[in-house]
């Protein structure tokens, strides 16, 4: 059966020169370097990698905020790039995105109302101002903001607020699909788990396809179906995100998954799994771009570029000429243990969190 | 090193920014400090170096033991003829604090002349075994180079070893890793902890990610709103957290609970320093607040070197929820 394919790349390339004219000798940056990927309907696909690897590339590649220097992107089957006028709006409605910097996505000058009610001004020009400013109240409770929070402008908000009041408007449109560049990656923790709920709602309950782009991986195994991980403008491996987790195949994964501070204490020797720092992107290792930091890179390496291809299961794919005959590195695929007092005092704090009736006993201070 | 009873106040604010801060590390020990951004991780250390100009920030409280010598730091600040050979700081950010316009190697040579004694022959060659302690290759080369031409995770190995340079007792690290991809965030921690092996330093760790803190630490202080909650031993504090502000914040990392699930939250925001509420300052985020809670709970003692200031601990004892 063929399954439901909202979103497809196909190996899709992008170069940026980075001045100068055609003759000069300015490098090229291979930002993107010959990208395939097919996002499901409904799914939440995540891709991860580190810094400078061209995730945010890619994902504007995907949103047609990018022209790719070749390949195709196929939104429900229909080559981006085509579409023209009228239909490019409809585009635009169907696909939304939201940034990583809460702080400087938002236009200061903009009350939020306004800006939450401008993707319908363009969607939905037909709304009377009446209707629009009830749909503006209606999104902001759905994101877990206030109606009268309309009249404030976005300085008056925290990070967190900040990053809902993205969320709103990237819904407003009523999007099929909405990819998020690092949408948590500014926000603290206890605010970041609040967002990273959000979304999970706003994708269950509307049925909508999320991209997301994240570097923590802790982020992505808790939000995503599906991940894709790219090292150097490549994707190295895809998978399901169980499977990647628990039984990564490529090296990469292996180190990038290894070099996660573990919360169990367990003290790893890195220089096992990762070798050195990142090439330059101006000028990445013939081959397998990860040859020059993979612990099991034999001559091959050097030469051949890997293409990514089915491994043991069907639904996981990897590009490494050795992925089969590379040592297994299951991980555990289960949380790190916690003590029983822990995980009785979560139980509470969650309780008390999700609602629950809290009553104080008799007994209360210490001296 | 231990830190007795900091009290901080910018000057105009109406709250101690950093309130009633006591910490402790003994050599060979890492002391993690964690909390969200602007609970006062950075000021406290900032402070404990002496790097606040008095005339923004008040200190009114606030002791700091070095070895045998103690200095009152509402007094005077750690002399900067020991800052470099007793206490050395580490930033988040290595680019602020390395010079674009010097090379790399003339910035640890000067930096190595000042704490006295070195010739300039003597400087460059300890700059070169500091590169090579750290991982650099080719240091030789390095020293010649300047700080845009290295990596970050590069950059930071340097600021390591220059703060390492003269052999300091205490060193505090604000964030080393933050701003680093995780493949080198792994090499940068494998190396802190070889260096507090071979060394026996004492650290202070700021961050504010608990993985970083159960794979390094072995002490950890959990502050919120300029305030230690809770501290003690690592294990123990994962083991038995007790502060709602702990069980919150460990709740909410994603990664520990089971994938998909709605992580646990700790509501709203933190408040700035001037909207901070009276008593606990956790109260207004608190799911156990009541009107106790408008008391400052005190720091004290629940097991074995294992604090926490919350009334209500441990809370299941004192609380029930019914759901
Ligand atoms: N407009 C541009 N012109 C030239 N080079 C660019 C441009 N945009 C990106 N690059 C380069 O392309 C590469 C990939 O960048 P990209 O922003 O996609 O990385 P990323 O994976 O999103 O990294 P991060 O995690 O740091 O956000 C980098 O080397 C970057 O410097
Ligand atoms: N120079 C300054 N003047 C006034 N307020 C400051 C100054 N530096 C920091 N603060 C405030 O002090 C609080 C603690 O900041 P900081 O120690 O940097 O937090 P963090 O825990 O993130 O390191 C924050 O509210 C911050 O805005
Ligand atoms: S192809 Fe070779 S260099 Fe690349 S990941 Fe596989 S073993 Fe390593
Ligand atoms: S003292 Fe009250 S508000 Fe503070 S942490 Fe304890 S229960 Fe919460
Ligand atoms: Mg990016
Ligand atoms: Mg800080």
């Amino acid at each position: 059966m063929k399954q439901d394919i909202i979103l497809e790349a196909i190996d899709v390339v992008k170069h940026f020169g980075t001045g100068g004219g055609w003759l000069s000798r300015y490098p090229v940056v291979q930002a993107v370097d010959g990208v395939s990927l097919e996002v499901r309907r409904g799914e939440t696909f995540a891709i991860v990698g580190e810094s400078g690897c061209g995730k945010s590339t890619l994902a504007r590649l995907l949103m047609q905020l990018l022209t790719p220097t070749s390949g195709d992107v196929l939104f429900e089957g229909r080559q981006v790039s085509a579409i023209k006028g009228q239909e490019l709006r409809r585009l635009r409605r169907d696909m939304q995105f939201i940034f990583q910097d809460p702080f400087s996505s938002l236009n200061p000058r903009m009350t939020v109302g306004k800006l939450v009610g401008e993707p319908l001004e363009i969607h939905a020009p037909d709304l009377s101002a009446q209707d629009r400013r009830a749909k503006v109240a209606e999104l902001l409770r759905q994101v877990g903001l206030r109606a009268e929070h309309a009249d404030r402008y976005p300085h008056e908000f925290s990070g967190g607020q900040r990053q809902r009041i993205g969320i709103a408007r990237a819904v407003a449109s009523g999007p099929k699909l909405i990819i998020g560049d690092e949408p948590v990656s500014a926000l603290d923790v206890s605010v970041q788990a609040q967002v990273i709920n959000l979304l999970g709602d706003l994708s269950r309950d509307l049925g909508l396809t999320l991209v997301i782009i994240a570097h923590d991986l802790g982020v992505i195994r808790h939000m995503s179906d599906r991940v894709a991980v790219m090292y150097l403008g490549r994707i190295v491996e895809v998978g399901t995100t169980e499977d990647v987790f628990a039984d990564p195949q490529h090296p990469y994964t292996q180190a990038l998954l290894a070099a996660v501070p573990s919360m169990d204490g367990a003290v790893t020797d890195h220089s096992e799994t990762v070798h050195g720092e990142m090439p330059s992107p101006f000028d990445p290792p013939q081959g397998c771009r990860f040859h020059t930091r993979c612990p099991h890179a034999q001559a091959l390496c050097k030469t051949q570029v890997p293409t990514l291809s089915t491994g043991k299961r069907a639904s996981h794919q990897v590009a490494c000429h050795f992925a089969e005959t590379l040592p297994a590195q299951p991980r555990p695929a289960t949380a790190p243990q916690k003590s029983k007092t822990a995980e009785a005092r979560f139980a509470l704090y969650r309780a008390a969190t999700e609602g629950g009736a809290i009553a104080h006993k008799e007994k209360q201070d210490r001296p | 090193m231990e830190l007795s009873n900091l009290v901080l106040r910018f000057r105009g604010q109406p709250n101690d920014v950093v309130d009633h801060v006591s910490l402790a590390a003994k050599s060979g020990e890492v002391l993690c400090v964690v909390g969200e951004s602007g609970c006062g991780k950075s000021v406290t250390a900032m402070a404990l170096m002496g790097l606040l100009p008095p005339d923004s920030s008040l200190i009114s409280s606030g002791n700091l033991r070095i070895g045998g010598e103690t200095f009152d730091l509402t007094r005077d600040v750690v002399p900067r003829a020991m800052r470099g050979n007793r206490i050395a700081m580490i930033f988040q950010e290595p680019m602020t604090s390395l010079n674009p316009a010097f090379r790399v190697g003339d910035q640890i040579c000067e930096a190595i002349i000042q704490q006295g004694g070195a010739t300039r022959a003597q400087a460059r060659a300890r700059a070169e075994t500091m590169l090579r302690r750290v991982g650099i290759a080719n240091p030789a080369q390095r020293l010649l180079e300047y700080p845009h031409q290295l990596s970050g995770g590069m950059r930071q190995r340097v600021m390591i070893a220059m703060a390492l340079a003269n052999d300091p007792q205490v060193l505090i690290a604000d964030e080393p890793t933050t701003a680093l991809d995780v493949t080198i965030q792994a090499q940068i921690l494998d190396l802190i902890r070889d260096l507090r092996d071979d060394i026996g330093m004492s650290t202070i760790m700021i961050t504010h990610d608990l993985g970083v803190v159960a794979e390094i630490g072995d002490r950890i202080a959990v502050m919120y709103g300029g305030q230690v909650v809770e501290q003690g031993p690592v294990r123990e504090v994962f083991d038995n957290p007790q502060h709602p502000y702990t069980i919150g914040l460990m709740s909410a990392m994603p990664g520990l609970e089971r994938p998909g699930a709605r992580l646990a939250i700790v509501p709203g925001t933190v408040p700035t320093i001037a909207n901070m509420p009276e008593g606990c300052r956790f109260r207004t985020r608190c799911v156990f607040a009541t009107a106790a809670c408008a008391r400052r709970p005190a720091l004290s003692e629940i097991a074995a070197q294992h604090q926490v200031a919350c009334h209500f601990v441990p809370l299941e004892e004192n609380i029930e929820v019914a759901r």
